[in-house]
């Protein structure tokens, strides 16, 4: 193998905490009697139920219709009957609307789902509507609509596709498995999404720590024209989107600008595995690989779970929960979302539920600041945090934004080194989410 | 038996087992070998001072934060920083209840007057010293020859700079190992350097501060001293300059936070003390020239904002 192993400048390396299920093969998840599966589980506008109470479903067919271009239709994951269309909570930390359906646990497939043949005889055009079609988002957990990001505006040369293997998150490994169990899927998603796009150049990257998914990937991708697999440094935010596409190809993303600004695509691993399976059987996107870990799980695993079944079912398969639990993260350690109910769908972005005990838990008490700089040296924008930080603690928001707080892709590298332990990233999103009101505020007028 | 009260927070979740304390903590103990060098070459007094100036300044700050009805923060260890770094910048032969003194200044009007850890302004310990050399200009000159009892010496930068008429310069081996007259804890170059890698190691501090302040005295000690490498050899390992550019120059609330900003602070630094010394009317220039650039730190940190990423070139 004859590999580049590359990276970007700063970041941080916290414990990887991948031990605990980093050599367990992915299981099926146990069948769900019942799937709450919402109509928003994308950034863009929240999809209407076409479905209504009391309606037959099959798996794969169509629930929620995608409303504008910034959005994403929605399937069901099993076959059954609608019992409920109506608010329920989801990982996002608020109520939107679900469409509940009880499992006859027969799983009966859609008429729609088919396969749709090889690449070779789809053009681009085609591949473009069948990902559309079938509900395809990140799945790196940002769960941006990959339609669009196919559709970049005509003035942007792209001409690179990076898959996102770095899997930099702490504790997740589902990306890790996936790519050491499905590699041809990986790579076939890749070349799909190349001629979706008509480049010629595609990178998969993936962290040093996992060289076995290196060695896969690589074996996987061997012979075929464009495809590059690289090593990516183990450290953190490698996955990062503009630090993946700076790590890759050197380019920086311009501020405020898009990774196609840069002629690049990127989408994680997942996502590229999604496109094959659509391809290949015709099956939307209905179910997905989540890691659940941490110490607060009796017998962490890597599930195969259909979209919809709840956070608490999925945990019981996994021996329930153990001791006393701090926090329910949806997702990795830095960038997860708490979770305050267990009574929660997993959902297209769902990488991870990491339950975390109630010592990991304890928030630290923040300190004065001793201005060591070390949020300085890792931040991987180049920003100064502290500063941004202390600016948006006292109100001052306009001056934030002249530190650049919007640059900010709050990874939490910050937050993560300061000895102190001040509420840095935090801090920045409050200022962040003020500037972006303002703005709009500013704009309505 | 379910535990419905999940911790509901912002990420990130996990944070470093980095701590003040532990950075604290640290620079003790890179402190500790060149104690020992100033207790081995200036006897028991030095330790005595040592001890002296750090219980009077955590005593200080307990009664500064409980006047000033603040939590009492000295187990985060700074202020034991600050008082073993006041010993370590007067002679061994200062009467006792001076360095209490220092220790109290530094604490309290220095360090807590400007709102504690993080905000002072100058270095505590660098105040301290100033205060004392300008209150106390003889007791704070008096210099001892180390292994000698009482026998009053000069420095070997007094040499240098004829202060010091009839006083032969010691030899470099004795300057790097801190066998010569001078402040407690700046003699011995060796023992500073073994507390440097030691810092370096733990990423306390980083070199570019100490390597770029070092590196300018060196290169300006060579041309002002006429192009003479011995005299660069004895500016580079004499004096403060080990102690300041090591364990003071890098103090964090004092020195910028951008890689560029404290590589123009180390050059300064540099160029100040190299003036101080060669054209200045005093034969040390450390400490002087670290408040000076103290006092710049907030216009440099300004001046050097890290580029962004991904920022795009402004068309003039």
């Amino acid at each position: 193998m004859n590999i580049r192993t590359l990276t970007f400048k700063g970041g941080t390396h916290p414990p990887h905490s991948k031990k605990a299920t980093e050599n367990l093969p992915i299981e099926k998840a146990n069948d769900p009697k019942i799937v709450v599966i919402p109509m928003q589980q994308h950034i863009g506008a929240p999809c209407e139920p076409i479905v209504q109470v009391g309606d037959e479903v099959k798996v794969g067919q169509k629930i929620g219709e995608a409303k504008g271009f910034v959005s994403s239709p929605v399937h069901s994951s099993v076959s059954g009957k609608v019992v409920a269309v109506e608010p329920r909570l989801y990982s996002g930390g608020m109520a939107v609307p679900c469409v509940v359906i009880e499992s006859d646990m027969q799983y009966s497939v859609s008429p729609e789902v088919k396969p749709k043949g090889d690449i070779a005889s789809l053009s681009a055009d085609d591949i473009k509507s069948i990902i559309k079609e079938a509900g395809i988002v990140g799945m790196g957990g940002a769960t941006f609509p990959t339609h669009v990001k196919l559709a970049p505006p005509p003035d942007k040369k792209v001409d690179t596709v990076i898959l996102n293997g770095a899997e930099c998150e702490p504790y997740l490994t589902s990306d890790h498995r996936l790519m050491l169990e499905y590699p041809e899927d990986v790579v076939l998603g890749l070349q799909a999404l190349m001629k979706a796009l008509g480049v010629e150049k595609g990178y998969i990257g993936i962290e040093t720590n996992k060289p076995d998914a290196i060695e896969k990937v690589y074996e996987a991708a061997k012979g075929i024209d464009g495809i590059e697999v690289v090593a990516l440094k183990t450290k953190y935010p490698q996955g990062a989107e503009k630090q993946l596409i700076y790590a890759c190809t050197k380019r920086e993303v311009p501020s405020g600008g898009l990774p196609a600004d840069a002629g690049v695509v990127v989408n994680n691993v997942g996502t590229a595995a999604a496109v094959a399976k659509a391809i290949k059987t015709g099956m939307p996107l209905v179910e997905r690989i989540v890691t659940i870990t941490g110490a607060g799980v009796n017998q962490p695993k890597n599930l195969m779970v259909r979209i919809g079944t709840s956070f608490r079912e999925i945990i019981e398969q996994c021996g329930g929960l153990k001791g006393k639990v701090g926090k329910v993260i949806a997702g990795g350690p830095m960038m997860g979302i708490t979770q305050f109910s267990l009574d929660i769908p997993a959902i297209k972005g769902t990488s991870g539920i990491l339950v975390l005990s109630e010592e990991e838990a304890k928030l630290p008490e923040p300190s004065n600041c001793i201005r060591c700089g070390k949020c300085v040296e890792v931040c991987p924008i180049n920003l100064m945090p502290v500063n941004i930080s202390t600016c948006s603690l006292a109100d001052k928001h306009e001056q934030a934004e002249a530190l650049n707080a919007l640059d900010c892709i709050e990874c939490g590298s910050c937050s993560f080194v300061c000895p102190a332990k001040r509420p840095l990233v935090d801090s920045i999103r409050v200022s962040k989410r003020e500037i972006m009101a303002r703005r709009r505020k500013a704009q309505s007028k | 038996m379910e535990n419905t009260s999940f911790k509901v927070s912002s990420s990130p979740h996990i944070r470093s087992g980095e701590t003040t304390q532990r950075i604290m903590l640290d620079v003790i103990i890179a402190l500790m070998p060149a104690l020992f060098a100033g207790v081995f070459y200036f006897g028991f007094k030095a330790l005595t001072l040592t001890v002296t100036a750090v219980v009077f300044a955590v005593a200080a700050e307990v009664v500064m934060q409980k006047i000033m009805g603040k939590p009492v923060t000295v187990n985060d260890l700074s202020a034991v920083v600050t008082g073993i770094l006041i010993a370590f910048n007067v002679p061994a032969s200062l009467p006792i209840w001076m360095v209490a003194v220092g220790s109290v200044f530094a604490i309290a009007i220095a360090k807590q007057c400007f709102g504690g850890l993080g905000f002072n302004f100058i270095n505590p310990a660098l105040a301290a010293r100033a205060m004392l050399l300008a209150s106390w200009p003889v007791d704070m000159t008096g210099w001892v020859a180390p292994r000698a009892d009482a026998v009053s010496t000069a420095t070997p930068l007094a040499i240098l700079g004829g202060d010091a008429t009839g006083q032969a310069l010691p030899s470099v081996m004795d300057l790097f190992i801190g066998n010569v007259g001078g402040c407690i804890g700046e003699t011995s170059a060796l023992a500073l350097l073994i507390g440097a890698a030691y810092l370096l190691y733990r990423g306390v501090i980083s070199h570019r501060i100490p390597a770029a302040y070092i590196g300018t005295v060196a290169v300006l000690a060579f041309l002002f001293g006429g192009v003479n490498p011995v005299t660069m050899i004895y500016h580079v390992f004499a004096g403060g300059l080990f102690l300041g550019a090591i364990f003071m120059a890098t103090d964090y609330s004092t020195s910028p936070m951008s890689a560029k900003g404290q590589i123009i602070f180390g050059i300064g630094c540099g160029m100040l003390t190299s003036i101080i010394r060669f054209y200045g009317g005093y034969p040390e220039g450390v400490s002087y020239s670290i408040l000076l650039m103290n006092l710049a730190t907030p216009l440099i940190d300004r001046y050097t904002m890290p580029r962004k990423f991904g920022e795009v070139k402004k068309s003039a």
